[in-house]
């Protein structure tokens, strides 16, 4: 497979990158709430696998003392005025839901 | 002047619709008729606004005859498909959103609206962004102008074919790791990512929201800074909107750039890099030293860590943006039996498509516990290095100038079954997005009839360094004036 950092490197590093299995897909389908079928979590499974491996070329960059980045544009805490202003209107507010009763969303229920 | 009226530029369009040779409303029909004749083959469309753009047409027909003057005014274009339009469907070309018609404008259509623009259309793209071939669409593919057999890169596919086909004046896109640039070099035509902060991304539906950017697809670089003109500014909607006001970017193009200094770093011209890609570059290279510029060969030795940080921060930031789509609010929703926990875990199955569960998936990866500090923390900090690595680079230099992409466009297909080698199709643009300078992407020649795209980058709200070198490149080349045959 052709690495990452292939591209701007003259040599290759030796990978030893453990594979997924699928136990560990399945539990981070689960933190999410995404629902998968046997195929996706089998074909995923290589697949972030081959990802999270060239993942591993960054082991070679030193970062101690490095500060971490979140955002490029450094930005103080933004504040604004306190000022009422009308709210979106009920009507646009729950036009796109997908079940509605009167003025609220109709969910299934939370707690058995 | 072009002899139709689809191949007008937007400044064309503009002198033509003031000097009244030409009504907004014969314009935007010779768009429509030009949509209806190359549409079935190109594909850049999802949906087609035919009565609301006429409609427009007319109320800036009426408003020119009254004396307005806004270069937007009147001229026909087209909002990639996830810009929020009120009333008129935003789909992210997922399922997930397929019904989704928001109850508001985002702010940049908001403002191309107050210049009296002609919105033709949502142009289709990478299901949620998420992709360089807009072959992630969930509807359909959008085929390349210059060979249909070809992809037109992406995200924004279908807005920079659409430019390129004559199917609109100007589109606008969004860049998260090359959307915008990317798409321009592989259609021929120019596109800009502006500054981080610099156009308001109020209303854009987010995918990685520290590396979103707005920017426009045109013809050529005099409508790139028309457009940017229109759209950048503070947005108190977007408190990420960087508190500067409004600009006339087109006072840039002046074609002097004698003095000017270029920075060539070899990262971009390497392994990895189609040679005749590089060699391309390396022609544009000598006509900007004929116009007086200094260029000279520098090193970005992070650059080889950008593809990886980035597809930990963009995939990371994507799955807390995408867990608002749990099918209570809008969007998809599916209703079978079964438990609340259980509908939103098909909602979720059946509404995202194949690349943007890939990216979830690496996202809560990354993101969960016992992996945080390995991948997100690590790939944040090396940000820093490769943003400080820029930042040096712009001491010594005005601009860096390095392809666009790494190939010219690659046949449909070729790269759908591997997301690693599909990954490596924005080597060149992903820095941009980390570092959040400002870049474009204008054509620069052709490697076997298809356009290469040369790319400059400037340091942060440098778009007028940006611009100036583009415009002179521009005025001394013919590359831009070039046509697919459709």
């Amino acid at each position: 497979m052709l690495h990452w950092a292939y591209p701007f490197l003259d040599w290759y590093v030796i990978m030893t990158s453990p594979r997924l299995s699928q136990d560990e897909v399945q539990h981070i389908a689960l933190i999410y709430r995404l629902g998968l079928s046997q195929e996706e979590i089998e074909s995923l499974r290589h697949q972030l696998s081959d990802i999270l491996e060239n993942f591993q070329v960054l082991d070679q960059v030193d970062t101690s003392g490095v500060p971490p980045t979140g955002h490029s544009v450094a930005l103080e805490n933004v504040m604004r005025e306190d000022v009422a202003a009308p709210p979106m209107s009920k009507e646009d507010t729950l036009a796109n839901a997908p079940l509605r009763e009167d003025n609220y969303f109709r969910v299934k229920a939370v707690l058995d | 002047m072009p002899s139709n009226l689809y191949d007008l530029t937007l400044h064309e369009a503009h002198e033509l619709l003031a000097g009244r040779q030409v009504s907004s409303q014969e314009l935007t029909q010779a768009i429509l008729d030009r949509v209806e004749q190359v549409e079935p083959r190109i594909k850049a469309y999802v949906t087609v606004t035919e009565e609301i753009a006429m409609q427009q047409a007319r109320e800036a027909d009426e408003a020119i005859a009254l004396g307005e003057k806004n270069p937007l005014a009147g001229v026909p274009m087209q909002l990639k498909d996830n810009m929020c339009t009120r009333g008129v469907h935003t789909t992210c070309s997922s399922r997930m959103l397929e019904n989704f018609v928001p109850p508001y404008n985002a702010t940049v259509v908001e403002r191309l609206r107050a210049g009296l623009a002609v919105v033709v259309g949502k142009g289709n793209m990478d299901e949620f962004a998420m992709g360089s071939s807009t072959e992630n669409s969930a509807f359909f593919p959008t085929h390349n102008p210059w060979d249909l057999e070809r992809v037109p890169g992406g995200s924004s596919g279908g807005p920079a074919a659409a430019v390129a086909a004559g199917e609109c004046i100007y589109a606008i896109g969004s860049d998260t790791g090359g959307s915008i640039r990317q798409p321009a070099a592989l259609c021929g035509i120019v596109g800009m990512k502006p500054t981080y902060g610099l156009v308001s991304r109020y209303g854009l539906v987010a995918f990685a929201s520290s590396l979103d950017q707005i920017g426009p697809l045109t013809k050529d670089v005099t409508d790139s800074a028309l457009v940017l003109s229109a759209i950048a500014g503070h947005d108190p909607r977007d408190s990420t909107s960087i508190p500067q006001g409004a600009k006339d970017y087109t006072k840039a193009l002046t074609g002097d750039i004698r003095g000017l200094k270029i920075g060539v770093p070899k990262e971009y011209y390497g392994e990895g890099i189609d040679p005749q890609v590089a060699d391309t570059l390396r022609r544009a290279l000598e006509k900007l030293e004929e116009l007086g510029a200094s260029v000279e060969e520098t090193s970005l030795p992070h650059t080889r860590y950008a593809l990886a940080v980035y597809y930990i921060l963009a995939p990371s930031e994507a799955s807390a943006n995408l867990a608002r789509y749990d099918g209570v609010r809008y969007g998809y929703s599916s209703q079978e039996d079964g438990s609340m926990w259980e509908a939103m875990e098909r909602t979720k199955q059946h509404g995202f498509g194949p690349e943007v569960k890939r990216r979830i998936m690496l996202g809560t990866y990354a993101l969960s516990a016992g992996y945080y500090d390995a991948y997100y923390l690590k790939a944040q900090k090396v940000r820093t290095l490769i943003s400080r690595e820029f930042q040096e680079a712009f001491q010594k230099y005005d601009v860096l100038i390095t392809p666009t992409s790494p190939t010219v466009a690659f046949n449909l297909g070729a790269k759908v079954e591997d997301p690693v080698q599909m990954y490596l199709n924005d080597i060149c643009t992903i820095p941009v997005n980390i570092a959040g300078i400002p870049a474009m992407s204008l054509p620069a020649g052709f490697v076997d009839g298809l356009p290469v795209g040369m790319q400059i980058m400037a340091k942060p709200l440098a778009e007028e360094t940006m611009l100036r070198v583009a415009y002179a490149y521009e005025k001394a080349t013919e590359w831009h004036k070039m046509r697919p045959e459709l």
